[in-house]
């Protein structure tokens, strides 16, 4: 038994846990996003220690794009199975199957994940809905409350977001209308790494450096699969990279890397000069406001 | 000494706080490759032949376009000393309202002047707002010192009215810097300005580096409110139930006597839970789970407090409200306050007393407070609440004010806080109001 003086990572963890336990006490059916990435993995960790030593209260949310990598979908399963979760999948595929959406030319499918997550969110009547967002990931991010209020429509209206103030939480809401939860909202991409070595949370081995077929596309290394490519045009090359962030691999990149362990991944991230999004994410290239549109339409 | 330090900006419209926000960023290293890429791309744009750092910061579509901040942004830049937590506010029509949402949890404000206009009385309103909300630590910015040939004496003048303002509103000398900076040069921001000689103080980004800042106060009596009951039964945790919460203020101990509000029972802590293992002691700012001596009845909303100096609990206390909805507000107008973890009914009873904002000084009983407007009220509360004064305890002193109909936010509350810590006007009775001083 010990006495310890708080340190940024451990007001930061305290903050997340105060922010979960609002949740659980004012909605009536919150739900985590779970993608199986780092931000989303974190978010578990913090909801696991906000509840013990009873179960989290909540389910987890993956919105399936269809073209995930094994090891991420290997790795939510094992998770769901370790924390004794309810897992609930809303997948894009099925949308484009039975013809509620169409596979775009680009073959991106980021972009086509709004519409399942809106159909589960209303579904299944979810009130709050956990996410890993965190304000430094991008300008349009920084302006996003906490407690982040979405119409009927589940969309995001900036010019109307409700003032924040001191750690009381608004969670009010009238029927049809949710709150986007953002526990992470003061976390830098530094200080979950940090969290993550402190609190030895497990990830999706892509993470970590490792041997991979890849080949070259709008200076992004895609891997090579039954879905991403390559084309005629494109090689494929074995190298030796990591993934920064986790999404849809039709238009996530990995990274050159031999950052194999987490103190590696750490010393890499503090020096490198990009932004993870703009390292590897061609959907955040794609305009200026190019997030801040699609949280208007109800993205996470 | 804390790592990590929670400010907020102020200033009002052109002062320059997106460039000096986009300054702090870029000359700390901060800002990463790509995204100043895109403020180059964006910039050459605009026709500009430097880099506009504004633009690291206005996130939003309209922003950029009309070239002002709409609202607050929350932005993180990291030394090796210290990690910060920025609310960037905007300057623009709605000061109040921003100013009280970036300030509610800052622990230092800097507020920006032009030198060429010198203390505006935007400045000394936003200095008595957060005076109002206790910020412990103000720092004026005196920018575009470039534009006065960096002249000493026109610092000098500046300084000493602010500061002169600042000591009025109950500030400690040690509590108020003032240093001459450009934010567009780069003057004395993170690197010392070759052109300021007769300044000898720190630039802003080592002030913001060692200020000391009380993390939270510890001299404070011990308050938790309850979030969650937290109950589980299996092998390892039979009849388990423990209260959740944040530690809002002082220290917890193993053994102590607790009071349990608005009930008034008393029992013992006989444990500190956290998923990390037990502790002996628990500060303000962490979250844990305590588990009770004794079984009695608790739930969301209750406040267990040191039994030794607890709050009083009342259905009616004095509040200042500064109103941030569109919707005015009327005298008997029934509301939602939350309080902690608890929401409970209330009725603004009396409207006593308004903010002069140009007058800087109070209104005797007026019909209504409009959005951005200061105002003293009495409020009724349908259940009774564990209150303390908000310049005694920032965190139990708070409370919100809901529109039960809509669910949005109509103000925010402060417990027993009076308006003279605004009326600085120097035609009003002199020196009354030394004794508000901003709370811990």
């Amino acid at each position: 038994m010990t006495t310890q003086t708080l340190d940024a990572l451990d007001r930061l963890e305290s903050e997340a846990i105060h922010i979960f336990r609002e949740v659980a006490g004012e909605f009536d059916r919150p739900v985590i996003l779970f993608s199986g990435g780092k931000d989303s993995t974190v978010l578990l960790h913090l909801a696991v220690k906000a509840f013990w030593p009873a179960p989290v209260p909540f389910p987890l949310l993956h919105v399936d794009t269809g073209h995930n990598l094994d090891e991420v979908i290997e790795f939510r399963d094992r998770t769901v199975e370790r924390y004794g979760l309810r897992l609930v999948v809303a997948s894009v595929q099925d949308f484009i199957d039975d013809g509620r959406l169409e596979e775009r030319p680009d073959g991106t499918r980021n972009p086509l994940q709004t519409v399942p997550l809106l159909d589960s969110i209303t579904s299944n009547k979810f009130d709050a809905v956990f996410g890993g967002g965190r304000r430094d990931e991008e300008r349009a991010r920084a302006k996003e409350r906490i407690f982040s209020l979405r119409n009927s429509f589940g969309q995001w209206e900036p010019r109307r977001q409700r003032p924040e103030l001191w750690n009381l939480y608004n969670g009010r809401h009238r029927a049809g209308e949710h709150v986007r939860v953002f526990p992470l909202s003061n976390w830098t991409e530094l200080d979950v790494w940090r969290y993550i070595q402190r609190e030895n949370i497990d990830l999706p081995s892509i993470y970590y450096a490792h041997q991979r077929e890849v080949f070259q596309r709008d200076g992004m290394w895609l891997t090579a699969g039954p879905w991403f490519g390559p084309n005629a045009d494109e090689t494929v090359e074995e190298l030796t990279v990591r993934y920064r962030t986790v999404g849809d691999g039709s238009c996530t990149g990995a990274i050159r890397s031999d950052a194999a362990d987490i103190e590696a991944v750490i010393a890499e991230v503090s020096a490198s000069r990009l932004t993870e999004r703009g390292a590897t994410r061609a959907d955040d290239r794609l305009s200026e406001a190019a997030m801040e549109d699609r949280k208007r339409e109800g993205y996470f | 000494m804390s790592d990590l330090l929670r400010l907020a900006t102020a200033g009002s419209v052109d002062d320059g706080k997106s460039t000096l926000v986009g300054r702090l960023l870029y000359d700390t290293k901060s800002v990463l490759a790509d995204t100043l890429d895109a403020v180059h791309r964006a910039s050459v744009d605009k026709g500009l032949s430097t880099p506009d750092l504004s633009l690291l910061v206005d996130g939003l579509r309209s922003e950029r376009e009309q070239g002002i901040t709409i609202d607050v942004a929350y932005r993180y830049f990291a030394t090796p000393k210290r990690s910060f937590v920025l609310a960037d506010t905007p300057g623009h029509v709605q000061y109040t309202r921003n100013t009280v949402t970036g300030a509610s949890t800052a622990q230092l404000a800097v507020l920006l002047v032009d030198a060429r206009k010198g203390v505006l009385e935007q400045t000394r309103r936003h200095a008595a707002v957060l005076a109002l909300l206790g910020v412990p630590q103000l720092v004026l910015a005196v920018n575009k010192i470039d534009l006065v040939d960096y002249d000493e004496g026109i610092f000098e003048v500046i300084a000493k009215e602010f500061t002169d303002h600042a000591t009025a509103l109950g500030y400690p000398i040690g509590s108020v810097l003032s240093i001459p900076v450009s934010a567009l040069v780069g003057d004395n921001v993170v690197d010392r300005s070759a052109h300021t000689p007769w300044y000898s103080g720190p630039t802003l980004l080592e002030h913001l580096e060692n200020v000391p800042v009380e993390p939270d106060p510890h001299h404070v009596p011990f308050r938790f409110p309850v979030q969650y009951v937290i109950r589980t039964n299996t092998a390892e945790h039979t009849d388990y139930r423990g209260y959740a919460g944040l530690v809002a203020a002082g220290t917890v101990t193993k053994g102590d006597e607790i009071v349990v509000l608005p009930a008034g029972l008393r029992t013992t802590v006989a444990r500190i839970d956290t998923h990390d293992g037990e502790l002996d002691e628990a500060e303000a700012g962490r979250s844990v789970t305590l588990v009770l001596a004794d079984e009695i009845d608790i739930s969301r909303g209750d406040l267990i407090a040191a039994a030794v100096d607890a709050p009083a609990v009342t259905d009616e206390f004095d509040a200042t409200l500064a109103w941030l909805s569109e919707k005015a507000l009327k005298p008997g107008a029934r509301v939602l306050v939350k309080h902690g973890a608890s929401t409970v009914q209330a009725i603004v009873a009396d409207l006593h007393a308004r903010f002069d904002e140009q007058k800087l000084s109070t209104v005797a009983t007026p019909d209504a407070l409009q959005l951005n407007e200061i105002g003293q009220v009495t409020i009724r509360t349908a259940e009774p609440l564990p209150v303390d004064d908000y310049s005694v305890n920032r965190r139990t002193g708070a409370f919100l004010v809901i529109d039960a109909a809509d669910g949005s936010t109509l103000a925010a509350g402060l417990v027993g806080a009076g308006l003279s810590a605004l009326e600085t006007d120097p035609s009003c009775t002199g020196g009354g109001n030394a004794a508000v001083s901003p709370g811990p």
